[in-house]
Order: C-alpha cells, then structure tokens, then sequence
C-alpha cells in the first residue's frame, strides 16, 4: 500500500500521542481539520492504524501487578501453511499477548499474561504445550519492565534548560 | 571624601546588559511556568554522542587538542560542510574548532576589524553581534530587516548603508529570533553588493540544519563568495548541544590562520571531551538531525496557526526554530506584553526590542519546547488575548 507524505506523517503523529486532537494535528502537518479526519479513518478503514492504546504501568497499582512471560516455542512446520496454523491456534488464547515468528533457534516467540506464576504455568503446561505440532516451550518470567515501545517506565523527563536564553 | 574609582574599561562600563537577562530574572521564584523564551533545543544531546564523550574520558584524552582542534574532527567538519553547505575548506588550514558559535563570532570580528571599521549588522538578531563588534573596535551599523519584507534584509538597504569604513556585514539566516531565511536569489543580491563593495560577509549558518521548507543555501557556496565569506557554525542547535560549546569556523587560509591566532592565545583549543563527542556526531547523528528537525517543523506549523488564530499575527519562519508574533494589535509594548503575560498566564516569551530596535512590536517565542507544553502555551496565551 502506497501513502502520502502526510499520511505517513499523520500515521507516525498518532502512533506517538494518539490523543492528540484533530484540531491540533491538523495545524502540525498543515491541513485542514475535515483532511485529517478523511485520512485518519482512511488509515483506520486500511488497518494500518490497528488500535490506539494506553502504556499503563500496572506495578504501581496495588493487586494488578500480574506476571508476564516470554516463551520460546519450538514447532514443527505443516505442509502448505507452515507455521500460520499452529500460531493461529496460540493465538487465540486471551492470556497470549503477542505472537511472532522469529529467526534462530526457535520458531515462534509468544508473549502470555497472568494473574500469577501458576496462572501462566498452567497455560503453558495444559495448553499451549498441548497443540499439535509444538515441540518444545521454553519460558522466561518478566522480571521488571524498563522500556516499552519506546516509552522508557520511569524516565525523568524534567527540563533542565534555563528558563530565558538568547 | 575620596572618589571611589572603577577599574572597568569606559568602553566596558557603557556596554548595555542583554535585554534578555532582565525577563531572566523576573521568572524566579515563579513555578508553574512555561517557557518559550528558550533559545536552545528541548532535545537532550543523542545518546551515542554523549557516550562517545565518556569512553574519551574513560580512554584518558584529557589533554589539549591541536589549537585549530582534533585532526579527525576537522577532516569531518570538512566532508560534512562540502555534503550540506557544498563549499569545500582545507581541514588543515581552514578550519577551526572553537568554543561554541560564539566564540567564532568573537575571533571572527577580532580578526578582521580596524579601529573605527564598520559592520552592517543585520538586526533583528542575536544579542551578541553589536557588542561584539565594539568590543573588537568596529562600529555596529544596524540594518533592519522589515516585517513587510518577511524579515528578509534587502540588499538595496545594506548597500545604503555602505560607506568609505565599511569592512562587513554580519548576517544570521535562517535568523534567530524571526525564523526568516534568506532564498538564494535574495543572497546572490547581497552577495553582488559585498563584490561591489568589497565586503567581507560574516555568516552566522548555525541554524543551516534546521530549515523545513526549501533547500539551504550557504553564503560561501555562492560563486566567487568563499573568498569573502567567513562561514561560521556549530554543534549546538541541530545536535542540540548546546551545553557542549562546540562550534566551527571556516574561511580561506588568510583569514582562517589569522582567527586562529587569536583562538590559539585566547582559547587554545575547544574541551576536549566535546571535540569527541561532535565527531561521534558528525559520524552518525544526521539521522538524529532529520528526526529532530520533523519534530520542529510539526510544532511550527501548530503555533504559527496558533498564534495567527488567537490574533498575533504572525510569519510562517522557514528555518530556526523560532515564531516572531505581532503584537501591536494588542497596544501594549512588547516589554509590557512580555511582562503581563508572565504575570497573568506564567508564559515566558522575550521581547523583540532585546533582538535590537526593529523588534519591537514583535515578541520571540521559541517552539523548541515539548507539543504537550506547546499546546498549554498556546491555551494560555489564548485566555491572555480573550481578557486583555
């Protein structure tokens, strides 16, 4: 799919602060209010913008800290659909939070949450190791969360500059 | 009763403080404030930059540098002013590494003027330009770029105030405080005036990096101009280093050697951690530099519609990272609206009239600061006009 400059722009404004209001995004990237709309719902319709969402830090709120882990999943490949069939299959499962196909040693990388350690042991022993075709999981538990997309937890984003400078 | 007597030169003592260190103090104490009164970039220098600047303190490169500065750094300069500025300087002879853009300014003056010279300085401008000149025994002859002119100086108005002592002219584009930057039919009209005349341009090109319309055009690029141009520019707004102090200086052999004269007694060399930090940036930040200029050029286009909405009229800058509203409309002084809109709305902005007499009635409000801010500013400034 072929996008404008200032879809793109559109598109990467958005995907920084997707809040921002028509009215203001509009005088960024020098367009009228009703343009920004036709492209936003444009991208939207396209799937290109996919979902707007929130970084929340659920460790600072008390009882919604909950575990996250990595998992490396070994799977052995099907005949015409290769790997699409078994992710499909883990992906599907509302405790998985990201399914990707990496290069390496390992085939599939899926991202699972829980409420807690058990929580995710038993998707991973009753289900996801389960699925035919998966060879082998290897999990690792999210120990601390410093970065995400970009966005840094707790950066320290205070201006130091001096308030009047020629 | 004994006279007490002052040990400062008459020349020191009749030098005018910087308009802008008044609104300086007027802020403090004050919380809650916004500030568009900043003439630096909100960006923290890149990382790699900065790490760069650790490992040559952790490898022990903390001694002098050749006075002129690091041979690698001076290669570098040379590559990356003949890429983007397209003029092409001897790295061995004609460049130096100086103490920020500032200092290059200074030594730039220093070098080439006479007792009693003239310089045209192209106002409104950079605080230091006309001090400096004096300091250096020039004369500062101010040349004022209009409003109705889009800010940009007319070469019929510097070649007016040409006269028998005119040595330079000192010209910053894209400019600090009104964003203008001069096209290049316009600067191959100054240029004809400074051949005819015989004029040395000083360029200040420290904003070259950060134009978001047209291509840049340098001064010293123009044909037959590098012989009389002194190309003066740095690290701090398009890397935002600021802090560093690290600037450059370019000009033909004669002159370069004699600016460095003068930065080897005054200086002798620009700090050395900086001098690898800019190398590392020259290296691998022009992609940090593209990210940071489309950055500036979405905040551009909000607070020039912004300010023009809300009834401060205001010219669309092609470079810079500064707006220069009108502010007549208001029938305040811009020292007046400078100060109520502090006091009213916790918005700093500076008053034209600290950029030299032509601003006034025109306040500089630098969009280097966070959309988030920008947006509040601009809320504020809003709620300032509605009950004025």
């Amino acid at each position: 799919m072929k996008l404008t400059a200032t879809e793109i722009e559109v598109a990467e404004i958005l995907e920084k602060d997707a809040r921002l209001s028509d009215d203001d995004l509009a005088k960024m990237v020098n367009i009228s209010t009703d343009q920004v709309r036709q492209i936003v719902k444009k991208l939207e319709e396209d799937k290109v913008i996919v979902r707007y969402e929130s970084l929340v830090d659920w460790t600072k709120v008390d009882g919604h800290q909950g575990v996250t882990a990595m998992i490396d999943v070994k799977v052995t490949p099907k005949r015409d659909v290769g790997f699409n069939d078994v992710a499909e299959r883990i992906y599907r499962y509302k405790e998985v939070k990201s399914v990707y196909l990496m290069s390496g040693t390992y085939d599939l990388s899926v991202q699972v949450e829980g409420q807690s350690v058990n929580d995710v042991a038993h998707f991973v022993s009753q289900k996801l190791s389960t699925i035919e075709g998966v060879i082998s999981t290897t999990t690792h538990f999210v120990l601390k969360k410093y970065k995400h997309d970009g966005t840094i937890y707790d950066s320290d984003d205070q201006d130091r500059r001096i308030v009047v400078s020629p | 009763m004994a006279i007490k007597t002052s040990y400062l030169a008459k020349h020191v003592r009749t030098l005018k403080p910087s308009g802008i260190r008044k609104f300086f103090d007027a802020t403090a104490g004050m919380t809650d404030v916004i500030s568009l009164g900043v003439g630096e970039p909100d960006f923290v220098t890149p990382w790699n930059v900065r790490e760069a600047a650790i490992l040559s303190l952790e490898e022990g490169f903390t001694s002098y540098t050749a006075n002129a500065g690091l041979p690698e750094l001076r290669e570098a300069i040379a590559r990356y002013v003949d890429d983007y500025y397209c003029v092409s300087y001897d790295p061995e002879s004609e460049i130096t590494v100086t103490v920020g853009a500032s200092e290059a300014i200074d030594i730039a003056l220093r070098a080439v003027l006479d007792p009693g010279d003239e310089v045209l300085v192209v106002e409104p401008c950079f605080v230091s330009y006309a001090p400096l000149v004096s300091l250096a025994g020039g004369v500062p002859v101010s040349v004022k770029a209009k409003r109705e002119h889009d800010f940009k100086v007319q070469a019929r108005q510097l070649e007016a105030a040409v006269t028998g002592r005119t040595k330079a002219m000192m010209i910053c584009s894209p400019n600090n405080p009104t964003g203008s930057m001069l096209s290049r039919a316009e600067m191959e009209q100054i240029a004809a005036v400074a051949k005819k005349h015989h004029l040395l341009i000083i360029s200040d090109e420290i904003y070259a990096e950060l134009v978001y319309d047209d291509l840049y055009t340098s001064f010293a690029a123009l044909n037959g101009m590098k012989e009389q141009t002194i190309l003066i520019s740095g690290f701090s707004k398009d890397l935002a280093m600021t802090g560093w102090r690290l600037g450059f200086v370019c000009a033909p052999r004669e002159l370069s050697q004699g600016m460095l004269k003068i930065h080897q007694y005054a200086i002798m060399c620009a700090s050395t951690m900086a001098q690898h930090a800019g190398l590392e940036g020259l290296r691998h930040g022009r992609s940090d530099m593209a990210d940071m200029r489309k950055s500036y050029r979405q905040r551009r286009n909000f607070i020039v519609q912004s300010l023009n909405d809300m009834g401060l009229p205001c010219y669309k800058p092609e470079g810079a990272f500064y707006t220069f509203p009108n502010i007549e409309a208001t029938g305040l002084d811009s020292e007046t609206f400078a100060t109520r809109l502090l006091h009213a709305e916790r918005v700093v902005v500076v008053p034209g009239n600290a950029f030299g007499s032509s601003g006034e009635g025109f306040v500089r409000c630098s969009y280097a600061t966070s959309m988030s801010q920008l947006q509040e500013a601009m809320k504020r400034m809003r709620h300032f006009m509605k009950n004025l």
